[in-house]
């Protein structure tokens, strides 16, 4: 298969299907840095690309790669670049000045858990910026959201990181990769392309608001300000999926892979009688706060299940505002290699888990917490007061 | 000046049918086209405007205005970002050989050079710069070494010659404490990716008239596809070396410039090392000094 738009329904993993879905949505230039479980979506881009005249560097490092995709983003082309959460971690100094730039880079997380959920959505680098974040539950999601990135970097100037995991990348699905319009965008006039030199209206693409002698000077604080009034409509494009909330007692709060498990189990429990319903973020940035604070409404207790030490649940405390206790559900869970999933991504144990919340029972242990629970030394034993 | 009263009793204006006085021609003319001010915010004596000019005639007498793309480093040089009339990207310190091999595999027409310091390209960024010159990147970096972080007030970088007083090397550059200055020249002109390698500075008219033969040989390198260029151009610092601004190039020839010695290090596949250059440069040096000596120089 070489044609990179398919309306049939051809099975494919994950990654692949992100990059064909980015090069139909005109991305033309990816540069990465090899990292399981990232690691296939640079394949493919190095595979892909060169097909439709595009570019995929190697790049030497994680650093390398988003300055790489932030040169060629800031000449107009459609580009991207991505890693692991660790990788991220390396990206960041760019990651937030890019949002300064107002360079509108996809950014890909092929994450080795949920636990990069602060990551994506406090922002890892210094000052005040925030990306708008897609989390797919599945292949045929993450094909439409990869899509949607593209054009949501450009439609707001802002960086849009779309959160996967193993799961994602590596699971095949029957899927179909159309082109997707989601209405007419700006020209990019704002574009370096050398033309403009020597004219005195030459281009800057910059943090700094430093601009030509002659032409709007933002200046470091205006930038920032001006950045400032530029977040809250971001806030418009939140999205979420909703199920079973209107009469139920109990509301768990769920994004990404794992949360196609927490919707199958909810349908489960459903059909047993049980009065539970779900919130699904899309965006988990911009967070559902208004959708999740009325489905809590009239719900006895909200659960937040994350494969994590408990970083969503943070947002739906925010989002709930007191009207309910809000518990955390899930708990860190790999494979042995640490990159992969783990025992508690399992359809039984999340439904136990999701049962024992809406019953007022306690929560079962985490798989492997009970063999590697932390223990205070004797010297660290505190009286109880 | 000359003025003369408007018809309708208006009062005097510029009479702009008459050239103007031989001063503000001065500045017209030797204004580079692709600077939008004559005005910077540097400090008296610095170098660095000097080999900003000198890169932007060279683009201008190329014909190379309208391909032009800057990559754009952290430091003293970031504030030319405004003024030079170039299609720019700013990027993080350290990172503009990344930035620009984005921007040149997207617009492979272009012709795209990065503006590094001392402190941005050889300390924080060296790994980029080096990957870029490896794969042989058609882009052209630029550094502005003056051995010193002169945007924070003086302190060390990694060009930094043994005993150079900085704010964080009080007594002086020791190698036991601070190790040695990188030849940055030296490291790139090895790798295989790359088609040129030049030593400029602007110490003295002389140096000024062959860095920017260095800069066109660089473009050209670019524009013909060679490979990587690279060019490195001295600039006086006075205020970051604490010397009178009058002494400035006086101080770049005897510290800088005798450890990053002038010359070009890549030709044509031809690798000189920046030893050999001392080893050509510094006994003609000590023949110039002696004729001086001997009351003249007879050219």
């Amino acid at each position: 298969m070489t044609a990179t738009t398919s309306s049939e329904r051809v099975l494919m993993e994950g990654s692949e299907a992100i990059v064909r879905a980015a090069i139909t949505a005109g991305c033309r230039f990816f540069a990465g840095y090899p990292m399981t479980p990232f690691t296939e979506v640079l394949e493919h881009s190095a595979r892909l690309l060169p097909d439709v005249g595009g570019v995929c560097m190697n790049a030497e490092s994680e650093l390398e790669a988003v300055g790489m995709a932030w040169g060629a983003a800031a000449t107009g082309a459609r580009a991207a670049t991505g890693s692991t959460g660790q990788g991220l971690s390396l990206m960041q100094e760019s990651l937030s000045e890019l949002t300064l730039a107002e360079v509108p880079l996809v950014v890909f997380n092929m994450s080795r858990s949920q636990g990069d959920y602060f990551q994506a959505t406090r922002g890892g680098g210094h000052g005040d910026y925030r990306h708008i974040v897609l989390a797919p539950q599945d292949v045929r999601e993450a094909i439409e959201l990869t899509q949607l990135a593209f054009h949501l970097a450009d439609k707001w100037r802002n960086p849009v990181l779309v959160y996967g995991d193993y799961l994602l990348a590596h699971t095949q699905e029957a899927v179909a990769i159309e082109a997707r319009d989601f209405g007419a965008l700006p020209d990019k006039e704002w574009a370096v392309d050398g033309s403009r030199s020597g004219s005195g209206w030459s281009a800057t693409v910059t943090p700094l608001g430093v601009g030509k002698t002659g032409q709007r000077q933002f200046g470091q604080e205006g930038k920032a300000q001006y950045i400032a009034t530029k977040l809250p409509l971001l806030e418009r494009e939140v999205r979420f999926e909703t199920g079973h909330v209107d009469d139920a007692e109990t509301v768990i709060v769920a994004f990404g892979t794992p949360a196609k498990f927490v919707k199958y189990a909810i349908d489960q429990l459903r059909a047993d009688g049980h009065r539970i319903g779900y919130v699904r973020p899309i965006t988990l940035w911009p967070f559902p706060y208004d959708a999740v604070h009325a489905a809590a409404a009239n719900a006895r207790v909200v659960g937040s299940f994350e494969v994590s030490t408990g970083q969503l649940v943070d947002d739906v405390r925010i989002a709930v505002a007191g009207q309910a206790p809000v518990e955390h559900l899930g708990g860190v869970s790999t494979d042995g290699s640490g990159f992969g999933v783990g025992r508690l991504l399992d359809v039984d144990e999340v439904a136990t888990r999701i049962l024992a919340l809406h019953r007022g029972e306690p929560q079962p242990p985490i798989p492997g917490y009970e063999e590697f629970t932390y223990e205070l030394a004797a010297h660290q034993q505190e009286a109880t007061p | 000046m000359s003025t003369t009263a408007t018809p309708r009793g208006l009062g005097p204006v510029l009479d702009t049918r008459v050239a103007p006085s031989s001063g503000a021609r001065v500045v017209e003319a030797q204004m580079p086209d692709l600077l939008l001010t004559e005005e910077h915010s540097l400090c008296p004596g610095c170098g660095e405007p000097l080999a900003v000019r000198v890169f932007l005639e060279a683009i201008t007498e190329l014909g190379l205005t309208q391909q032009a793309i800057a990559v754009a480093g952290i430091g003293c040089y970031t504030a030319f970002s405004g003024s030079i009339d170039v299609d720019l990207v700013q990027a993080l310190h350290g990172r503009a050989p990344s930035v620009a091999t984005g921007v040149k595999r997207m617009l492979p027409d272009s012709v795209v050079f990065t503006l590094q310091g001392d402190g941005d390209m050889v300390n924080e960024g060296l790994q980029e710069v080096l990957h870029t010159a490896a794969r042989g990147e058609r882009v052209t970096c630029i550094l502005l070494n003056n051995g010193v972080f002169g945007e924070t007030g003086g302190h060390m970088t990694s060009t930094s010659v043994l005993g150079q007083r900085t704010k964080n090397t009080i007594d002086g550059r020791d190698a036991e404490l601070h190790g040695y200055p990188i030849l940055i020249g030296d490291l790139i002109s090895r790798l295989e990716g790359v088609a040129y390698v030049a030593r400029g500075s602007v110490h003295n008219a002389g140096a000024v008239a062959r860095t920017k033969r260095m800069f066109r040989r660089a473009f050209e390198t670019q524009t013909s596809g060679a490979g990587f260029s690279f060019v490195e151009v001295l600039t006086m610092c006075p205020t970051g070396w604490f010397v009178p601004t009058a002494d400035g190039p006086g101080e770049l020839q005897r510290t800088l410039g005798e450890v990053h010695v002038m010359g070009e290090l890549k030709v044509d596949g031809k690798i000189k090392t920046t030893e050999e250059l001392h080893d050509e440069n510094v006994p003609r040096q000590r023949e110039i000094e002696a004729k001086f000596a001997a009351g003249g120089l007879d050219i």
